[in-house]
């Protein structure tokens, strides 16, 4: 729903909550909500946040401790089921990676998993691209493709709805539903092709994306330090990165503490301190360990990019830089790889 | 689902001074079970937890076929070792691990070992060092190379004499600085590098110290003849999960806590030396 002049998920009572006919202007540094034409609810692409916050948490708790003795609690969420209507395949994606991260085979968080096992997700095919999306060249939107529980696509008439899980089925089977024709259906395909025709921008392939790691010393990454303010918007609005930062709190008659974790940014100064220095002592160093992690050192970790298109970083950025031309240009001109 | 974050108490049950600012503790989990089953390779290194003040990663340095307890020495460099250089015997901290991948000693065993290190005596290296000590018929020559800013830095110093005096095993001492009494050479520890006899084709170098010492060390070991593979060191970065999570020791798509912090130079040939790695 909208609050604050951006798309938000918050808690919603009724469904008149969900504005009709609501869009969004994305531009780099620039989002704007605006009115547009008929009535539809999910006209609009999405606001500063994805899925995340509602699995990593922005700030929690993990444990807390007392001094005399010695002693250590376990302090894990307490969450209520929640679903979250209109998530959009760009952050499906960029949650199943998170799973990946979080619930990895050998460390799986128990604070993550406790909060993902309790989402109920209802995604929705995009009907239009903002011009900041390219998921397109990322493989993953604008049509949904899997990780939802319920699936929708708006047409002008109404809705499509189809379930995506047990969980959804579950749901979906209860509904008095009508199945859909043929005409619907092409409508349906028809929308979403034409969202993805509206794509304006591209990221280079995966393949190619790897080369950053062989162009670590070119002039380019001067020009973007030049022009990044490292204030880790960008960081913050994307729906994949995992940073974050543990640290102690004390209670004020010093019998207790707390270890509290709040998502880091490769942009802050204390993100690469190491015994009284910094290993990214820099603007230049900050974006290229950003950057050239999203899309080449999460290929090795993951098997894939770290980016799926949402554009976000691009939008919210306050001074515009695109990383989908900054990519490019590093990859394009001049030098040759190392 | 176990709570990888939560640590367990340790009780310190000795603490000795080292060097003005280094000190050793030794401790064992409150819990017996625990510390039964803790288990660790030389390399590895626990997540310490002071009490109120932070959490930080410290190298295991005793052999770990000692049951009974486990000995961290640390240097005190921050807020964190700071505080706990004010730890006594009979206190408690928290324990998280053992994390990481220690060293190659499987690709080591059967082969002549060359030890380098520098700084105030590298706690990663001498945990390996002691390992191959105890297990003297596994390896061939074994060759250790410390190098110090200032002879006074030397910790240990008695231990590198009994070790020097043991079958196959050679100890060069380098100081930057140095005092009349001082045995060893002056000048890099990397000087001593093109001194040796490296037997290439048998040989594997382990190495831990600051990353100039052992890019400079690297050099001179690949100007030899020594292979990419045949190269390891141990890392330092900041490090908070210990478990590839929190992202801040990341060198190129490597987790230092994870995938380290001992590193094969092939596996990170590309980012050393490179500044914002």
């Amino acid at each position: 729903m909208a609050r604050d002049g951006a798309i938000q998920f918050a808690e919603m009572t009724s469904v008149e909550q969900l504005s009709p006919g609501l869009t969004n202007e994305q531009q780099p540094g620039r989002y704007r909500l605006r009115q547009g034409d008929g009535d539809r609810l999910f006209d609009w692409n999405h606001g500063p946040q994805g899925v995340k916050p509602h699995c990593f948490s922005p700030r929690e708790v993990l444990w807390s401790e007392q001094g005399e003795p010695l002693r250590f609690q376990p302090r894990l969420p307490a969450q209520a089921p929640i679903a979250l209507v209109g998530v959009r395949a760009c952050d499906l994606a960029a949650l199943s990676i998170q799973d990946k991260h979080f619930l990895h085979a050998d460390a799986p968080d128990p604070h993550y998993r406790q909060r993902r096992e309790q989402l109920l997700l209802i995604g929705v095919d995009c009907a239009h691209s903002a011009e900041t999306c390219f998921c397109v060249s990322t493989g993953d939107g604008p049509a949904l493709d899997g990780g939802y529980d319920i699936g929708i696509s708006e047409l002008d008439e109404g809705f499509l709805l189809w379930p995506g899980s047990d969980k959804g089925q579950t749901i979906t089977d209860r509904l008095a539903l009508q199945p859909a024709d043929d005409r619907q259906l092409e409508s349906m395909l028809r929308i979403s092709t034409q969202a993805a025709e509206e794509q304006q921008r591209s990221l280079p392939q995966p393949a190619e994306l790897r080369r950053l790691y062989r162009r670590l010393e070119h002039s380019h990454w001067q020009d973007v330090a030049d022009r990044c303010l490292a204030c880790g918007n960008c960081t913050a609005v994307c729906p994949t990165c995992f940073c974050y930062d543990t640290g102690h709190e004390m209670s004020l008659d010093g019998e207790n503490a707390q270890m509290v974790r709040q998502w880091d940014s490769c942009f802050s100064a204390g993100h690469s301190y190491m015994a009284g220095l910094l290993v990214r002592a820099n603007v230049l160093q900050r974006y290229r360990q950003w950057l050239t992690h999203k899309l080449a050192g999460w290929q090795e970790q993951q098997g894939r990019t770290g980016c799926t298109g949402c554009g976000r970083c691009i939008s919210w950025c306050p001074v515009g830089i695109d990383l989908t031309q900054e990519a490019a240009a590093i990859l394009r001109e001049g030098s040759v790889d190392v | 689902m176990s709570d990888l974050y939560l640590p367990r108490t340790a009780v310190i049950d000795q603490r000795t001074q080292e060097s003005p600012t280094i000190f050793t503790l030794r401790m064992q989990f409150e819990d017996d079970h625990a510390q039964q089953a803790f288990d660790f390779s030389p390399g590895q290194f626990n997540m310490v937890t002071l009490f109120g003040v932070g959490e930080i990663a410290i190298s295991i340095v005793n052999d770990p076929q000692d049951s009974h307890f486990f000995d961290h020495t640390i240097r005190v460099v921050g807020r964190v070792s700071e505080g706990m250089s004010g730890l006594r015997p009979g206190d408690r901290v928290g324990i998280r691990g053992p994390f990481g991948r220690g060293w190659p000693l499987d690709e080591a065993r059967g082969k002549d070992v060359l030890l380098v290190t520098g700084g105030l005596g590298c706690a990663p290296l001498v945990s390996v060092i002691r390992y191959l000590m105890n297990r003297r018929d596994q390896f061939g020559h074994i060759t250790i190379l410390q190098g110090v800013k200032h002879s006074s830095d030397l910790i240990w110093r008695e231990q590198y004499d009994i070790w020097s005096r043991e079958h196959e095993v050679k100890v060069l001492l380098a100081a930057d600085v140095v005092t009349r009494e001082w045995r060893g050479q002056q000048g890099m520890v990397t000087e001593l590098i093109g001194e040796l006899n490296l037997r290439i084709g048998r040989a594997i170098a382990l190495l831990c110290g600051p990353e100039l010492m052992m890019m400079a060390a690297i050099a001179n070991l690949r100007s030899m003849g020594l292979a990419d593979n045949q190269i390891w060191f141990s890392m330092e970065r900041n490090m908070q999960c210990g478990v590839g999570q929190c992202g801040h020791c990341q060198i190129g798509p490597k987790y230092v806590c994870r995938d380290g912090p001992v590193f094969c130079y092939s596996e990170l040939a590309d980012f050393m030396g490179t500044k914002g790695f």
